[in-house]
């Protein structure tokens, strides 16, 4: 569904991601997972259309994204859920859903979006029983999930996820985690960019490693977690306990 | 007494016109974070055109309206097509310079149009004038505080209750976010520009009856209105609106009870103030803001 052929990504002359490959198949859930700076965040932009300076190839549905803008890319059936929420604050709950919406009310009609409404309601209880409520006075695993949310209200092809776990309790984080799972199941193709690797790679299929712009390492996600490599960087084992573990 | 009612009256109507230019100036501004310091000659452009249509050409009254709005809100697109899209570096400052340059392309282009001697125009209305506490409140005067209470209700309307007012708001708020929701940022820039200007067009059809409109008057009325937003906290609709009315009010007091030499400088003294001690602007409320 999503195709990436040697992706390179600048900031000015400075090569942030350097020739990254992956392909996300219908119905999947990916996840690329990777330190801090290590290019996730700059790699979604160029998938969504927020950074313009890039080169390769990426494809959607068989059709290249080069040069499109992100409202373009948004029709075209790819959904963010930006890193940090990104919620409209001073708009009430209901209004922020329908933003995500918003290409939708001239080509499906207000009944069509009125349904999906009530699916997202439904998935999080929460935002109806605060609809009327500003966004911003939200907690913050609340307003995640209105960020999901106002993403599904866009009913896209792919929903791309970026941190979706950052600065969340890890009760609220456990949540976030099982309700992508759940989005998974539903048949939502699912690509999520997380450095919480363990919780990621758990509901994954598949998983890609990025480490400084490059792509060190691909496999089903149940051999990502148990691969050495990825144990030491990113699982949170210091070397202590890795070299335990492997004398054992 | 009486001089104080007056001189409240006066202030009142010249701070309703302040306060639709400040709206059109600080809507723009929360939508594309940009201050247009050519705002005022679309001020110019909407009193010079109502006082082409409706008394050369007799056009009658509301259709006469209509045009100077229309004139306005139209130069207005051009003005972002060609002076603001363009700009090969779009970054603030550089916008922000390019509406100065283009506010004296617009005097000059005004100037040749309709010459350098300023306009009169009768009042739209010929009623008699109301007495209150001895003080003759003009029917004209109720005209300009409707109209502008309407404009800013109607646009407050806009903003709250319709998808592409939310939208706009959104695009404000969160240019990102709004890109990712699929919401055209640009097209909305270009609906801001056009209700800006097309409000300052509206200021300039109420000020042309109670003063002499002229190529060159946009500039000052553009800087007031500059001066009444930053009073109200820039961006914020109902604070630009009452910081409008609130620098005509004082402006009338002072040129009234002190000197008439005072006037403008009341309104500068007034914007230094502000920028000194609540750079946010009189009413800012805290905002809900986590994180």
């Amino acid at each position: 569904m999503l195709k990436i052929k040697n992706l390179r990504c600048c900031y000015g002359n400075i090569a942030v991601v350097h020739t990254v490959s992956l392909s996300v198949r219908q119905g999947e859930l990916i996840s690329i997972i990777g330190a801090n700076g290590a290019g996730k965040s700059t790699l979604l932009g160029a998938v969504c259309g927020l950074l313009k300076n890039w080169s390769g190839d990426i494809e959607f549905k068989g059709r290249a994204l080069k040069g499109m803008s992100a409202p373009a890319i948004v029709r075209q059936g790819i959904s963010m859920v930006p890193e940090g929420r990104q919620i409209f604050s001073p708009l009430s709950v209901m209004d922020n859903l329908k933003m995500g919406a918003y290409t939708r009310f001239k080509k499906d009609g207000k009944h069509r979006v009125a349904e999906d409404l009530d699916m997202v309601m439904q998935m999080f209880p929460i935002l109806k029983e605060r609809s009327a409520q500003l966004a911003g006075t939200l907690s913050g695993g609340e307003q995640q999930m209105l960020a999901i949310g106002r993403a599904l209200m866009a009913r896209p092809a792919l929903l791309v996820l970026d941190e979706p776990s950052m600065g969340l309790a890890p009760k609220i984080v456990e949540m976030i985690f099982s309700t992508i799972q759940d989005l998974s199941h539903s048949g939502v193709t699912i690509l999520l960019v997380e450095q919480n690797a363990r919780a990621a790679l758990k509901i994954s299929d598949r998983g890609y490693v990025l480490e400084t712009g490059k792509m060190v390492l691909q496999g089903s996600a149940d051999e990502l977690l148990v691969d050495d490599d990825v144990k030491r960087a990113y699982l949170g084992k210091d070397y202590g306990d890795f070299l335990d573990e492997r004398n054992q | 007494m009486q001089e104080i009612v007056q001189y409240l009256f006066s202030g009142i109507t010249t701070g309703a016109v302040y306060a639709v230019i400040a709206v059109g100036l600080s809507m723009l501004y929360s939508s594309t974070e940009l201050i247009n310091f050519a705002h005022g000659e679309f001020v110019m452009i909407g009193a010079l055109v109502m006082v082409t249509l409706w008394v050369r050409i007799g056009l009658p009254l509301p259709l006469a309206m209509a045009g100077a709005v229309g004139a306005g809100c139209v130069s207005g697109l051009v003005f972002e097509r060609f002076a603001i899209r363009t700009a090969r570096n779009p970054e603030p400052i550089t916008l922000i310079i390019i509406t100065v340059g283009a506010g004296i392309f617009l005097k000059g282009a005004a100037m040749i149009i309709w010459g350098k001697d300023p306009f009169s125009m009768p009042a739209f209305s010929s009623h008699e004038s109301i007495e209150i506490f001895g003080a003759a409140l003009l029917p004209q005067s109720i005209w300009i505080v409707s109209a502008a209470l309407v404009l800013a209700g109607g646009i407050h309307l806009f903003l709250k209750q319709t998808l592409t007012g939310k939208a706009m708001v959104a695009c404000a708020v969160n240019k990102k976010a709004a890109w990712l929701s699929g919401i055209p940022s640009e097209k909305m820039g270009i609906l801001a520009f056009g209700i800006s200007t097309g409000c300052g067009a509206v200021a300039g059809i109420f000020i042309a009856p109670i003063t002499m409109s002229a190529y060159d008057m946009g500039t000052i009325l553009g800087l007031k209105g500059f001066c009444a937003a930053m009073i109200g906290g820039l961006g914020s609709l109902w604070g630009a609106f009452a910081g409008g009315l609130l620098l005509g009010i004082l402006e009338s007091l002072g040129a009234g009870l002190i000197s008439s030499g005072l006037k403008d400088a009341i309104a500068f003294v007034l914007l230094l103030l502000i920028l000194y001690i609540r750079p946010g602007g009189l009413f800012a409320a805290k905002e809900a803001k986590r994180f």
